[in-house]
């Protein structure tokens, strides 16, 4: 064996802590890679001692990735670095997403004696928060709340905001975050040199990397601000005249409803208004005012407010007339030109995806003779021989567009189809029953009303909707009466909401019927 | 072409004498063979020890200079196997492949070769994928160099020691005749450092000149009566000869004080965990120097007792740091305490876990509870009786989300599942297994197909009880890597051979697309050195498969979907292939973009598709991402009071791959997706057709807004 020199005798503190430690915490394909090479040149540069690490097997591939640096003090040559980061030994912790920052927080990578915890507030969402039929998303606001105790300085910007504004990638933007925090102690200069000399799209990662750099220095309140510049909630309504002073009328009459609801009763009669036509929206209003004179001004009107939201989405449901007036507006096409960059030297070619089913057919025709066809089989396997099929159509192309602008143009017809019977008779046997609850629950009536939020989607996944609402509105009739049923109809509601084939829904269901029967 | 190139770091692996070297792990060993004058090199790729086959293949000029002769090999087996080149003659060989999973396939060439003993030196270079972020199952390589008799080396892990090993290496395996495995952990495969360099040496005999004087010598083939003789050859020349060459030539180290009450006993690739631990207690300075004695074993295989011995000698308690189990060091070290009848205590596993990796925490937390016990008195105050107990953190278990990896943004591998989740929702479930590669990543949300994974090239293997056929037939998947490594006999002849009636799935993205995208024998790009362009299709033909589809374009999710059910329902009773093919997507833009930029930038027309979702059409249900888990594909939060639940929402990202809308088309999901091809540099005549065009549609708009109320993007 080889003796090695050196002894020391015990000094009673931490001889590493004078080693600048530092995690980057990514998701695959950030260019966490990128980051720690830079972070790792300007170190080095300035002569410093140091190593970087990584388990590099996922990078690229979505999967959470950490990168590891250590710097050892000035006039240290030869330090032992570790390769792995410690819980409670860290000195600077770079998230480059919000989530990842928790991740940090939960490993002990973050505590409040020593860490700078530099963090993007941008979300990438995680498989499991996207699949969910309602709103899986984590909520950021509980780590952005545990990051403030956990860490003893919190720097945070949405960074990969501000590196795709500048045509970069988020990495420039956190380096540039690293360097106006301070909490490295090189110039920023020595930062913008190590990008320079990585000699890959120097000059957009300097510009992210400069806004990077002002987001964290300018102090938390300002970048926010720019941020959140919200659009005009009064967008100026366009048509004939008539049609607009049947608007004014309209709104006239939403005013006489409770000051609680007008908003939201608001961007309801919009949307119904916009789905069909003024004789409609009036519709909506009768409904929403026989439902507001049941209300209780002690309970703020809230069973009025739910009933603007949800009476609105049945009226306006998506049939195919609806789709192809959405998509032939004018406002669409100049959303996607935005959406896609498009400078007005260059082309854009749209295309649709569209498959019709038989259903789809069957509904567009006239009630009577509709409800014949869906209930002959033979009819609806030669509907889906003709139509069932999908198709691409190029709605940049007159020949594309005239298609659904024609089919758009069905509107006028549309309370004839045997669809908009279906929906009728579906929006008042639901209301009927909103109705006859809120005499003896109101909040079971309102829970009731919410349940409108299980119908969507087309085709199948419309279908298995419907009977998720169906099963939740059975689960409701049992446990009516009781004084937790709103209680409990929430409960169905939100298990519906967790899966696709409803499981959650069919096992809360079980425990509904266990003690009803 | 690989994932990541190393053309430019490859020339620092030209540094002569003198010069300090800088970069990665890999790197270094690399240039540590050329140091040694190595005379052929191999490997089979796989993290964390990928990069080392891409630094070799981007090496190549460098290796031919040198007259070092360097093989991509089909597999791990095949790269031991390679490594009989040193058997009978002096010439010094290294391959390299992933731990655990490497060794177990190159098992049997491994035993022969150590068996039989070797003349030149022959390295194995094993990258070890333990601990977080590993992609298998958690084994030891060391179990097999006990078993076959070849020694282990687990250098500190730092860039002078890892280089230094690669050269003792070849000295022991040449000094004891028997190969030598050089293990480096995931972590310093990708550690970042310096050292000095030496200048490069060529082989003193290259693989050319022996084939023009060809040895043989039957004394070291693997029959009997030699294979007895190997055994006994084994146990009383080559172990003591090792030994001999371990104690002479210093390759354990000993550090901090020469008399102390105790001592640790550490794997050299612990070493820095070790001291990072006894930095933390005050216990070792910045730079290592110990106030606690340390026997660092960079031979971990064999142990050298008298070493070992004089070590522990006058102490009263030792602690074995060993990660993974079973402890083998330990128990070894232990028997000979107790065969020498030594006071001394030794502890190691029970202060630390038995399973799982040894952590920042787990290794403070090990070291100090060993001292408090036996060496209180070297422990600072605050550690033995800590004064504030530790603040409080948030409780963020049930907020943060797991993300496993996942298929990359345009993934050709993704329509292939959604396929067949699609097939599955029409047919009912069936017994799928998968294999290694990137499709196992379809065992994870959203699509959860595929069950188990039993080997590389295993895949439809480990559906062979199935073979008989039932009610549903078993489907199994394959990639193109794993269908060349091992897949073609072992999985493919095997169903053909036993006339099996299931399915198996090819997905072949034309490389080895998990392992950094390396090229393998029916990859399309053309590679100077290496033979690609050998249809996997006519592979399954000439190995007797008499049902074959061919997909030449997986995102076709409806026609993907046809053909999986025509393999389920048809009523041809044997074994049922199909091959999906279509470029995997990471490395078709790393080759497309810049061509694409550069087309763009001379004023060439060109098409970037990108997709995009109607958001007032998407109703917030996200079916579409459970047949996808596109990355591009997310959720957006609208600001629009009568929606509870986000929309769908494609970023910036999007490739364009298509997935989406053949999803919505095949699944008959909904009418939001669009695909929006931004034309660049449009020619004269497609300007003034698409204003033509613009003018009619602008005309219809207006006409109809002039009839109807209309509220812009707010409703």
């Amino acid at each position: 064996m080889t003796r090695m020199d050196g002894v020391m005798t015990p000094q009673g503190a931490d001889s590493a802590r004078a080693i600048t430690k530092l995690v980057v915490m990514a998701v695959g394909g950030q260019g966490g890679g990128v980051l720690t090479g830079w972070i790792e040149a300007v170190a080095r540069a300035a002569g410093r001692a140091v190593q970087a690490t990584s388990v590099a097997g996922v990078a690229q591939r979505t999967g959470a990735t950490i990168y590891y640096i250590e710097i050892a003090p000035e006039g240290v040559a030869a330090p032992v670095f570790s390769l792995a980061p410690a819980a409670g030994d860290v000195d600077i912790l770079i998230a480059a997403e919000m989530m990842e920052a928790g991740r940090a927080i939960q490993r002990g990578f973050v505590t409040p004696d020593r860490t700078v915890l530099i963090a993007s507030e941008h979300r990438a969402l995680a498989v499991s928060e996207k699949m969910v039929p309602g709103n899986g998303i984590a909520q950021a606001d509980e780590v952005m709340a545990a990051a403030e105790i956990a860490a003893a300085r919190f720097l945070s910007a949405d960074m990969e905001r501000l590196a795709v504004a500048k045509g970069s990638v988020i990495s420039a933007s956190l380096f540039g975050a690293l360097a106006g925090s301070g909490a490295l102690p090189f110039p920023r200069d020595a930062f913008e040199t190590a990008i320079r000399n990585s000699g890959k799209g120097v000059e957009a990662s300097l510009a992210a990397f400069t806004a990077g750099f002002e987001a964290v220095s300018a102090g938390p309140a300002q970048p926010e601000a720019a941020v959140t510049a919200k659009t005009p909630a009064e967008p100026a309504v366009q048509g004939p005249s008539a049609q607009l002073a049947a608007w004014a009328a309209l709104t006239a009459r939403v005013e006489a409803l409770p000051a609680d609801a007008r908003e939201m009763a608001l961007a309801g009669l919009r949307k119904v208004v916009a789905f069909q036509d003024c004789t409609y929206g009036g519709e909506y209003l009768d409904r929403l005012t026989a439902l507001a004179r049941q209300d209780e001004p002690a309970q703020g009107f809230e069973l009025t407010r739910e009933a603007a939201k949800h009476i609105a989405n049945a009226m306006a449901y998506d049939d195919v007339i609806r789709v192809a007036g959405r998509k032939t507006r004018a406002a669409r096409r100049a959303r996607i030109d935005a959406e896609m960059g498009r400078s007005p030297q260059q082309g854009m070619q749209v295309t649709e995806f569209l498959h019709p089913r038989a259903e789809e057919i069957s509904s567009l025709l006239p009630a009577g003779l509709g409800a014949r066809v869906a209930a002959s089989p033979r009819w609806m396997a030669r509907l889906d021989r003709w139509f069932g099929h999908g198709r691409r159509i190029r709605s940049d192309r007159v020949s594309g567009f005239l298609q659904l602008y024609l089919l758009a143009g069905l509107r006028g017809y549309r309370r004839r189809t045997l669809r908009h019977a279906q929906e009728q008779a579906h929006l008042e046997a639901w209301l009927h029953k909103v109705g006859e609850t809120r005499e003896r629950d109101y909040d079971l009536a309102m829970e009731l009303l919410r349940c409108r939020r299980l119908i969507k989607g087309y085709s199948d996944t419309h279908a298995r909707g419907l009977s998720k609402f169906d099963r939740v509105m059975a689960g409701a009739d049992l446990v009516a009466g009781r004084v937790d049923a709103a209680d409990w109809v929430r409960r169905l509601r939100e298990a519906a909401l967790q899966d696709e084939e409803g499981r959650a829904l069919d096992g809360a269901l079980k425990t509904v019927r266990s003690f009803s029967s | 072409m690989a994932e990541r190139s190393f053309k430019r770091e490859v020339q620092d692996l030209r540094l002569g004498a003198g010069e300090t070297f800088t970069g990665e792990g890999i790197l270094a060993i690399t240039k540590a063979l050329l140091e040694s004058g190595v005379g052929y090199v191999g490997g089979y790729q796989g993290a964390p020890i990928s990069h080392l086959m891409d630094v070799l293949a981007d090496a190549q000029d460098l290796l031919g200079e040198l007259g070092v002769r360097y093989e991509a090999n089909a597999s791990e087996a095949a790269a031991a196997a390679m490594l009989a080149a040193s058997v009978h003659y002096p010439i010094r060989g290294a391959v390299t492949f992933k731990g655990a999973v490497g060794v177990n396939v190159a098992s049997d060439a491994l035993a022969n070769l150590a068996s039989s003993g070797v003349t030149g030196g022959a390295l194995v270079i094993v990258g070890e994928d333990y601990g977080e972020g590993s992609s298998i199952m958690q084994e030891r390589s060391h179990a097999f160099a006990m078993k076959s008799q070849f020694w282990l080396l687990d250098p500190r892990p730092n860039l002078p020691s890892i280089v230094q090993a690669v050269k003792q290496g070849f000295e022991l395996s040449e000094a004891s005749n028997t190969p030598v495995m050089l293990m480096v952990r995931i972590r310093s495969c990708h550690v970042t450092g310096q050292f000095e360099c030496a200048d490069n040496l060529r082989p003193p005999l290259s693989v050319r000149d022996a084939l023009s004087e060809p040895r043989r010598d039957f004394a070291r083939v693997v029959l009997p009566p030699m294979s007895y003789q190997h055994e006994r050859d084994k146990v009383e020349n080559r172990w003591p000869a090792a030994e001999r060459f371990i104690t002479e030539q210093g390759l354990n180290e000993v550090f901090g004080p020469e008399t102390a009450p105790v001592g640790l006993v550490v794997q050299g690739g612990m070493y820095n965990g070790v001291i990072r631990a006894l930095q933390r207690l005050g216990l070792a300075d910045i730079e290592g120097r110990s106030a606690i004695p340390l026997y660092v074993l960079n031979v971990t295989y064999p142990l050298v007792k008298d070493e070992f011995l004089a070590f522990a000698r006058g102490k009263d308690a030792l602690l074995v740091v060993e990660e993974g189990q079973p402890e083998f060091i330990e128990q070894g070290l232990a028997a000979m305490l107790h065969r020498a009848r030594s006071p001394v205590t030794l502890q190691g596993k029970g202060l630390f876990p038995m399973a799982g990796e040894y952590t920042g925490q787990i290794m403070l937390e090990g070291i100090a509870g060993f001292l408090k016990d036996a060496a209180p008195q070297l422990l600072p105050g605050q550690v033995i009786a800590p004064n504030a107990p530790p603040p409080e953190m948030p409780d963020l278990s049930q907020t943060v989300p797991i993300r496993p990896p996942g298929f990359c943004t345009g993934c050709p591998e993704r329509p292939i599942f959604a396929a067949m989740k699609l097939v599955e929702q029409e047919l009912g479930k069936h017994q799928i297994t998968g294999d290694i590669g990137c499709h196992l990543f379809a065992a994870l949300p959203p699509f959860e197909i595929g069950g188990s994974t039993m080997g590389y090239g295993l895949g439809p293997a480990s559906n062979a009880a199935f073979d008989g056929g039932g009610a549903r037939r078993a489907v199994s998947f394959i990639g193109d890597g794993g269908f060349w490594h091992n897949g073609l006999s072992s999985s493919i002849g095997n169903m053909v051979f036993n006339r099996s009636d299931s399915v198996a799935i090819v997905v072949d993205n034309y490389y080895s697309a998990a392992t950094g995208g390396q090229d393998v024998l029916s990859s399309r790009a053309k590679n100077p050195s290496k033979a690609t362009g050998n249809p996997i299709s006519r592979a399954l033909e000439g190995v007797g498969v008499k049902w074959v589809r061919q997909i030449d374009r997986t995102y076709d999710v409806g026609h993907m979907r046809d053909t999986i059910r025509e393999a389920l329902t048809t009523d041809y009773d044997g074994p049922k292939l199909i091959v999906a093919s279509s470029e995997c997507m990471l490395n078709r833009q790393r080759r497309e973009k810049p061509l694409r930029a550069q087309a763009i930038r001379e004023g060439r027309r060109v098409e970037a598709p990108r997709f995009g979702v109607d958001e007032d059409i998407c109703t917030g249900d996200h079916a579409c991402i459970r047949l996808s888990g596109c990355p591009s594909l997310s959720l957006k939060v609208l600001d629009d009071p009568l929606r509870d639940d986000p929309v769908a929402s494609i970023d910036q990202t999007c490739v364009g791959c298509g997935n989406c809308g053949e999803v919505a088309d095949a699944a008959v999901l909904c009418p939001s997706f669009y695909r929006a091809d931004l034309v660049h540099n449009p020619g004269r005549w497609e300007r003034l057709l698409a204003g033509w065009r613009s003018r009619i549609i602008t005309w219809l708009q207006d006409r109809r807004a002039r009839r109807q109320l209309d509220f812009g993007e707010a409703s």
